[in-house]
């Protein structure tokens, strides 16, 4: 594990308002992630845990500080150049999937290498490995709709890793499953960061699932606070 | 990857889908049909030649002119050939059967109307027989008119039953041809007319002018009138096209109201269509942030909300003009009498085309600008 952090956060703070009123919802966070570290935020509903992970996957702005990832500060990023860097940069694991339904497993996990100079061979080989890496090399022709919660979340599992980025993010990803499912994906995110050096950062409020974790953080009220 | 999405985001709601293409079928049909019949309503100016001039009783076309002018007109300087008619307006056994009938001088006319394509044995019998006459093919199909048949007509105009031997059948050199038309000899009305309507006799109603340049036609028709000018029928000579003009100005009226309903129908479905892609856009805002999130631009969303636009819209205008060209032929057979040419024109195919492109275009637009717009995280608390 390399010591100096991948992702290095500094006086990070954002609010929304809601009519008039304006709710803080990350108060001056500094946090830093090291490179293949296993990081589990934890917090009740509403505490920002989500708000952080969105920010740190480039796909929300802050209202002030830094999130310094790979030595690029990505809130000062344009749009465009957010998408790129996403693209690259970041595999997503939600809570319910997010496959698109009208697509195949295989053609869900290639989606994220159309955005790379690849050849259409080249994504198949990758898209066939990242489903055999999650055991789903016989389900590959498969739509969303004929597999089941787990299996479906091993897509997007396989999704997130095809591109091979530096952060994996994952929002509630055992949320929607039994507790069978649940066990078997923790699992997997662990065999990423233990056999792979995967780089995770894992929203939950289930202490659970943020077990698997190397390290937990606690948000509450969007301040955090050490454990 | 992108067409294949995009075709399977077009069939995701099968019925949606399948009666927003039924809308726009019957839209674009019906847009093609309305352009059809505006286009039947010029048929006449786009058939008429430029080197036709067609001369006529200044006061008004029932007015008529002496037949002498004949040769008066023939030795105005550009002037090629000139031949002369009547309007006969007979009614073939009863009023519903209408068709156009002239009494034209036979052998000149047909000189200028190279475009009626007549067998050279035909037409020497129809010259030959003064009683005889020409038709359309059209207008032989109609009544099932052969060679050898004696076709009565009853005169309206020039009240008296006239008969006349079919001698020809000519076809259309063109698809804007007029084959609905009888001919038949001015001089066997003439003949007539001088037994029982002295009166009436030796004049034409219309003079058809052949010049050899069509520059000059502004010049030979102002030669033409100067001629006659103080005469007791003064004339007024213009080009073929702004002769057939005078006519389709007079019910302009009416072109202008179906062009519009044209139009009309066509907004309707911009604004059917729009709803249904908005429909789906919002559906979708969820998916559209996950494509966004794995890194995929504005643009990339933009294509494949137009493109499932353009696929639904597109595939309707096809079917819509696949089936404008059997329903026009059906039209056109209803409604020969008015409409002797009734053809979907390329120019009526490329506007329909034309029509499908702007529906799905302008129907994506406002959608395109909403998905592409909304943050990836509100986009994301849509699901679940």
């Amino acid at each position: 594990m390399s010591s100096t952090p991948l992702v290095a956060i500094r006086s990070l703070n954002k609010s929304y308002s809601r009519g008039s009123q304006i709710i803080q919802v990350l108060d001056d966070i500094n946090l830093d992630i090291r490179e293949g570290e296993f990081l589990a935020l934890m917090g009740p509903s509403g505490s920002g845990k989500s708000t952080l992970l969105n920010l740190i996957a480039g796909i929300d702005k802050p209202d002030s500080g830094s999130v310094n990832v790979g030595g690029i500060d990505i809130t000062t990023l344009s749009e465009t150049d957010l998408a790129y860097w996403r693209a690259n940069n970041v595999g997503f694991i939600f809570q319910f999937y997010n496959l698109i339904p009208v697509l195949t497993a295989f053609e869900n996990v290639e989606l994220p290498l159309l955005l790379t100079s690849l050849s259409r061979k080249e994504r198949q080989e990758h898209a066939e490995a990242a489903l055999r890496a999650v055991n789903l090399e016989d389900r590959m022709e498969h739509y969303p709709s004929q597999l089941s919660g787990g299996q479906q979340q091993r897509v997007a599992i396989a999704r997130a890793v095809v591109t091979d980025p530096a952060i994996l993010v994952a929002d509630e990803p055992t949320g929607d499953l039994d507790k069978v499912s649940a066990t078997d994906i923790l699992e997997l995110m662990r065999r990423l960061n233990d056999e792979l050096g995967k780089t995770i950062i894992m929203v939950t409020h289930d202490p659970r699932a943020a077990e698997k974790a190397r390290i937990i953080k606690h948000l509450e009220k969007g301040i955090m606070n050490e454990h | 990857m992108s067409i294949k999405l995009i075709a399977k985001n077009a069939f995701r709601h099968k019925l949606r889908t399948m009666l927003t293409i039924a809308g726009i079928t019957v839209a674009i049909l019906a847009f093609g049909l309305l352009r059809t019949v505006v286009s039947a309503w010029y048929a006449g100016v786009d058939a008429s030649s430029a080197s036709r001039l067609v001369t006529r009783n200044s006061i008004s076309l029932i007015f008529t002119m002496p037949v002498a002018y004949k040769e008066k007109i023939r030795q105005i300087s550009g002037v090629k050939l000139v031949s002369y008619g009547r309007w006969f307006g007979g009614v073939y056994i009863e009023h519903k059967n209408f068709f156009p009938n002239f009494a034209v001088e036979a052998k000149s006319y047909l000189e200028l109307y190279p475009e009626f394509i007549l067998d050279d044995r035909e037409k020497a019998e129809f010259l030959r027989d003064r009683k005889s006459c020409i038709v359309g093919r059209k207008l032989a199909n109609r009544f099932g008119w052969k060679i050898g048949d004696t076709i009565p007509l009853k005169g309206i105009i020039f009240p008296g039953n006239y008969e006349f031997v079919l001698k020809g059948v000519y076809q259309g050199r063109d698809k804007s041809t007029d084959e609905t038309q009888l001919i038949f000899h001015w001089d066997y009305l003439n003949e007539r007319l001088k037994k029982e309507m002295p009166l009436r006799a030796d004049q034409a109603g219309f003079y058809m002018i052949g010049i050899d340049n069509p520059d000059l036609a502004s010049s030979v028709s102002e030669a033409v009138d100067r001629t006659f000018k103080n005469s007791l029928a003064e004339t007024l000579t213009e080009t073929e096209k702004a002769f057939q003009m005078s006519f389709v100005s007079m019910t302009e009226a009416i072109v202008i109201a179906i062009r519009t309903v044209s139009y009309v129908v066509i907004f309707i479905i911009m604004a059917v269509m729009a709803n249904t892609m908005a429909m789906t856009v919002r559906e979708r805002l969820g998916e559209y942030a996950v494509f966004k999130t794995l890194g995929f631009g504005g643009r990339h969303i933009a294509v494949m909300i137009l493109g499932e636009s353009l696929v639904i819209s597109l595939i309707g205008t096809a079917i819509g003009i696949g089936l404008t060209f059997p329903v026009a032929r059906i039209f056109g057979n209803a409604l020969d009498n008015f409409f002797p040419i009734f053809n979907v024109s390329a120019e009526t195919v490329y506007m329909d085309i034309a029509a499908g492109l702007l529906v799905g275009l302008s129907a994506a637009a406002l959608p395109v600008w909403r998905a592409v717009r909304v943050p990836i995280a509100e986009g994301l608390r849509r699901i679940g």
